[in-house]
Parts: C-alpha cells; structure tokens; sequence
C-alpha cells in the first residue's frame, strides 16, 4: 500500500520525534516542578527563555543549533574532538532540534498541571513519613498524570511535525533525516509529484488524528481514575 | 508547665515567627501523656504553633524538642523536615488522597510495626466498611476518622490535630469527638489538639495551652485553669464550665438515671449513661447551671444538691452583675456565678458552707 520511499519517512519520524520526546521528559518535568513550586529571582526571565523556542522562527532555532552544535560550533567542536559525536546532518541532530523546538510546550502543560495539584495534599503525604521524592511519585505525579499526558502528545506532536529548524541543521537527507514534513516538501519540490504529495499528505493527517484520540482516551481513563465512582 | 514530678520529657517549644503583621511567641511544654489543647480565638496562633512543630513551617529563632531529640535549633542550624519528625498530624480538612482508596490511605505512611494493629484501630475508628471506597465517596465525619487511623498508623510520638471537628453537624461532631476521647484513652499516645471551641477542650482535654494574639496566655492543667476567674472572658464568658470527675455507683433503668459517686462520697444523678458501674466519668457543669442555697431545701426539682465550702470569691472583667464562686468539693472545685444582688443578700463569706444546687450535667466519658 504504501511505497518503501513513505514507510522509510514514517518510521524514521517516529523514530525522531519519539527520541526527541524521551529526552526531554525527564528535563521537562523536573524543570515544570521547579517551576511549579518554588519561587527564585530570574524566574520570570527563564520563563521567557523556556518559551523562546516556540516565538521564534524555527529557522533562527535551527541556525543557532548549527553555531553551537554544528562541526565548528563551540560545543559541536568538543564533542567532535572529545566524544567523536557529530550532530549536524544525523537523525539524533534531528531529534535535537524537534526536541528543542517541543520542550515548552511540555513544561507548559506538566507545569501547569503541577500548580493544579494541591499542596495540601503533598505536605500531609510529608507528615506521614514521605520523603520529597515518595512525595513527588506517589501524590504529585500521580494527581498530574492527564497533564503530563497531554503535555507528553503535545511535544511527540510538535517533533513530528518539525521542519525549519529540522532542515536548518540537519538538512535533508533521504533515510537520515528526510522526515515527513522533509519529505512532503521535497515531493512539492519536484514537478510530477503531485499525486505522491497528497497520498503523503493524507497520511500525515491520520497519524496527526490517531495521536490526537489515543491522548484523549489516555486523558480520559486517567482522569476517570482520578475521579472514581462513586458507587 | 505540667507540673507532676513523675511526667515523661514531652514536647518542648520555644520559638518565635514572624508572619505579616501578626508574631508569635510561645515557650512551653507539653507533656508526654494525655490531650493538650491549643486553645484561643482565631488569629491567636494555634493554627501556627501546629504547624511550627510539625515542620510545615520555620521558627524564625527557637527550639523545638521532642523528648531526648532536637527537632530545630535555629542557633545550632538543625531542622527536622517533616518526614523525619515521626509526629503524626490530622488536618482540619481530612486531606486524603483521592487516587488511594481508604485502605491505601490508611497504609501510605504505616510502619511496619504497626501492621498488627491495623484491624484494632481500623475497628477502633469504626472504618473497617470503608476500606474499599475512595475518599471521594466519604462523608465528612468518615473522611476525619481515616484521616485520623492513617496518622496513628505511622506510630507517631505525638498526635497532633487541627480542629479536626471543622465543619461537622452536630451528631457527627459529637461522634468524631467520642472516637478522638476513646483513642486518647485507648492508645497510649499525647494528643494536641487545636481548638476555638470551650465545649470540645472541655470535653476531652487534660491540658490547655491558652493562646491569644501570638502570646501564651496561660498554660496548665484543665481544671485549673478552668477555675481561674482572669481567663474566664477567654474559656467561654457566659457559657465557662467546670469540670470534675465522678464515678458510676449505680443505674435506675426505672427512671432512666445514672448515680454517681463523688470521691468525698457525696451523690450526683445524671440522666442514664451505658457505661457499667465502675467507669469514671468526666462531667462537665456550666457556671450558670449552678444554683447555691444556704441550707439544702425541701420540695425543689433539683436533684444534684452537693455540699460545698466557698473557696473563693471574685469577678470577672466586664462583668458589673455577676460574682463568681470556687466551691469546695472534697478535692475538686466547682465554679458557681450569682448576681450581685444575691450575693449580699445570702451574705456569702469565704470558708462558708453552702449548697450547690446543679442543675443540668453534660458529661464525657473518660
């Protein structure tokens, strides 16, 4: 049904984008409860930092990936020399660029579904012998849960669907970082095309939608958990 | 403050804080038996004592100490968290976790060693029909007592507890409030227990922490204060009570009355209670529900004529009618409020015998 060409830019976006999700998690949610409880000076200016990316042309994001991390770049020269890592034109420099680019859009969500979580709740968990990371696991997260979902399908979301800063700095390479959108273009690019740019098309709007539901369901049975019957 | 020789080390605490507009400053002991009420009007600090030694907040300075063991020493740079303090605490919003059902409430914080007590004081709270549903699904007297069952079940070496009784209907409160007596009896653990409410401290406290505007007031055992004429004005104005105890001679299911003994000998009769013979009870005697006569009178409906001796005679600030009385029972001491005018004309002195009519008892039992 679907060409070797179609399957090869599927898989190699979920690959990225699902990358790009699981590296930012972790950060993400750490930094969306630092943010959610404490109150420092500078918080509003990493506030404004955290949300840059999603402002920003994806181009300029994409650029200042090239400066810093690229083969010349600053850092890109010290993991070239030190680690032999190189980012620029690999899929892993992909799943950076669509991490970076989904990252606040997962603070956004985690955070504010922390500053939902009653306090309450997690100093009485304190009281009864919990430490702040039994606190955080059984109380906070937990109570957060349908935010972080959503959080979580917004970023897998917004990687998949990564372009400007994607071909900034990985460019455009067929197997390597050709993803979707990459991919879409090029056929839009190319005359005679047209039918293969619309079968891909169709298919970037279905798993766009099947994402959607499966988060909605997700939300749906966590927050009837959360909720439970009263019988 | 608690005075016996033979109390364990309880809880000592001298802090200061600064919140706002509002300071507090209190030094105390609280002793390492029995309930201790932290009791003054809204605003006086209690609320903020609580959470002080539970460790939901600093002490800008002081110290707080727990038997042999510092809990904070702002000198000394130690502070506690509260995880570590093993005090158990019960808010005045039961705030259970509403993703556990009851039993997993119950075990969230519960020590191993308390495992074998979990059906006792599950059956103590009388939660064991709950276990299965989630909080939200409780009522709010329900809610309180697993509120209360999961703090206990984390074997804390103090109970401490925020009005717990906030916002319950009468009979609830009245309920909560006998499960909170019969576990002060039952387990062996020091309560402290916030409260704006003279029925509620009266009704289940041995000790009172008297609080107003961030200072301590006064402090020591129950009765004492409660016969102290100065504070009257903060233990229920009109409605001040007295407290003493009185054991169960014997019923009279034919009139539906108890009959209890005093420990100088002398009777009391109050309406019929369930406990046996035997149990000591806790009774509680408005000031304004004691009548006095001169000699015991014939043909009065009152049934409790008790004879006293007049301990004391004072006033009570703001108050130009009233006079107040400390009558002599034995070893205890009831409080007795007449008119002035009543006053001069039975010409009360000091050490004279007189009758103290009562008219209703309320009572807890203990």
């Amino acid at each position: 049904m679907l060409s070797n060409a179609e399957w090869e830019a599927i898989l190699l976006s979920l690959r990225i984008a699902g990358t790009a999700v699981g590296w930012i998690l972790v950060p993400g949610v750490a930094l969306a409860w630092f943010m959610a409880r404490f109150e420092f000076r500078g918080k509003a200016l990493l506030d404004g930092l955290l949300h840059l990316p999603l402002v920003l042309p994806p181009v300029v994001v994409g650029y200042l990936l090239l400066v810093s991390l690229g083969r010349q770049g600053f850092m890109g020269q010290w993991l070239d020399q030190w680690f032999g890592i190189t980012l620029p034109f690999t899929w892993q420099g992909a799943a950076i660029a669509g991490g970076i680019m989904a990252f606040p859009l997962l603070v956004r969500a985690v955070r504010l579904s922390l500053e939902a979580v009653d306090m309450k709740l997690e100093a009485a968990a304190s009281t009864l012998g919990a430490s702040r990371w039994r606190v955080f696991f059984t109380i906070t997260l937990p109570l957060a849960f349908p935010g972080l979902l959503t959080g979580t399908v917004l970023a897998f979301a917004r990687a998949l669907s990564e372009f400007g800063a994607t071909i900034t700095f990985a460019s455009n390479i067929p197997g390597e970082t050709r993803t979707l959108p990459l991919a879409l273009y090029t056929l839009i690019q190319s005359p005679g095309k047209e039918a293969a740019a619309a079968r891909l098309c169709a298919i970037a709007i279905l798993i766009a939608m099947l994402s959607l539901l499966i988060s909605e369901w997700l939300a749906h049975k966590a927050k009837k958990r959360l909720r439970e019957r009263d019988d | 403050m608690i005075d016996e020789p033979h109390d364990e080390p309880g809880l000592r605490v001298a802090v200061d804080k600064r919140l706002g507009d509002f300071s507090l400053k209190a030094s105390l002991t609280i002793p390492a038996r029995g309930v201790t009420a932290l009791f003054g009007a809204s605003g006086s600090g209690k609320t903020s004592l609580l959470r002080l030694i539970a460790g939901l907040d600093v002490p800008d300075s002081g110290v707080i100490r727990i038997g042999e063991q510092t809990l904070v020493d702002t000198q000394k740079g130690v502070f506690a968290p509260p995880h570590r303090r093993r005090l158990g605490v019960v808010f005045q919003e039961a705030r259970l976790f509403p993703h556990y059902r009851v039993r997993g409430n119950l075990t969230y914080g519960m020590r191993p060693s308390a495992r074998p007590r979990f059906d006792a004081i599950v059956s103590l709270l009388g939660i064991k029909p709950l276990l299965n549903r989630f909080p939200a699904t409780l009522s709010g007297g329900e809610a309180r007592r697993v509120a209360i069952g999961r703090a206990l079940l984390t074997e804390p070496r103090l109970l401490l507890m925020d009005e717990p009784l906030t916002g319950l209907d009468g009979p609830r409160k009245q309920e909560l409030l006998h499960y909170i007596a019969r576990l002060a009896r039952d387990i062996d653990i020091p309560i402290v227990y916030v409260s704006h409410d003279p029925d509620e401290l009266i009704a289940i406290a041995d000790h009172l922490v008297l609080l107003d505007q961030g200072r301590l007031l006064a402090h020591g055992r129950l009765e004492e204060l409660l016969m102290r004429f100065d504070l009257t004005e903060y233990l229920g104005g009109f409605d001040a009570a007295s407290v003493i105890t009185a054991t169960i001679a014997e019923h009279d299911h034919h009139y539906a009355l108890s009959l209890l003994r005093l420990e100088d000998g002398q009777r009391l009769n109050i309406p019929l209670v369930d406990n046996p013979p035997g149990t000591t009870l806790r009774l509680r005697i408005p000031v304004r529900d004691v009548a006095l006569a001169l000699s015991k009178p014939e043909q009065v409906s009152y049934r409790n004529q008790l004879n006293t001796k007049i301990e004391q005679i004072g006033l009570v600030a703001g108050n130009k009618t009233s006079i107040e009385l400390r009558l002599r029972i034995g070893e205890q001491v009831l409080r007795a409020r007449l008119t002035r005018k009543s006053f001069d004309e039975l010409r009360i002195k000091e050490n004279m015998p007189i009758v103290a009519l009562i008219r209703s008892v309320a009572f807890d039992t203990r």
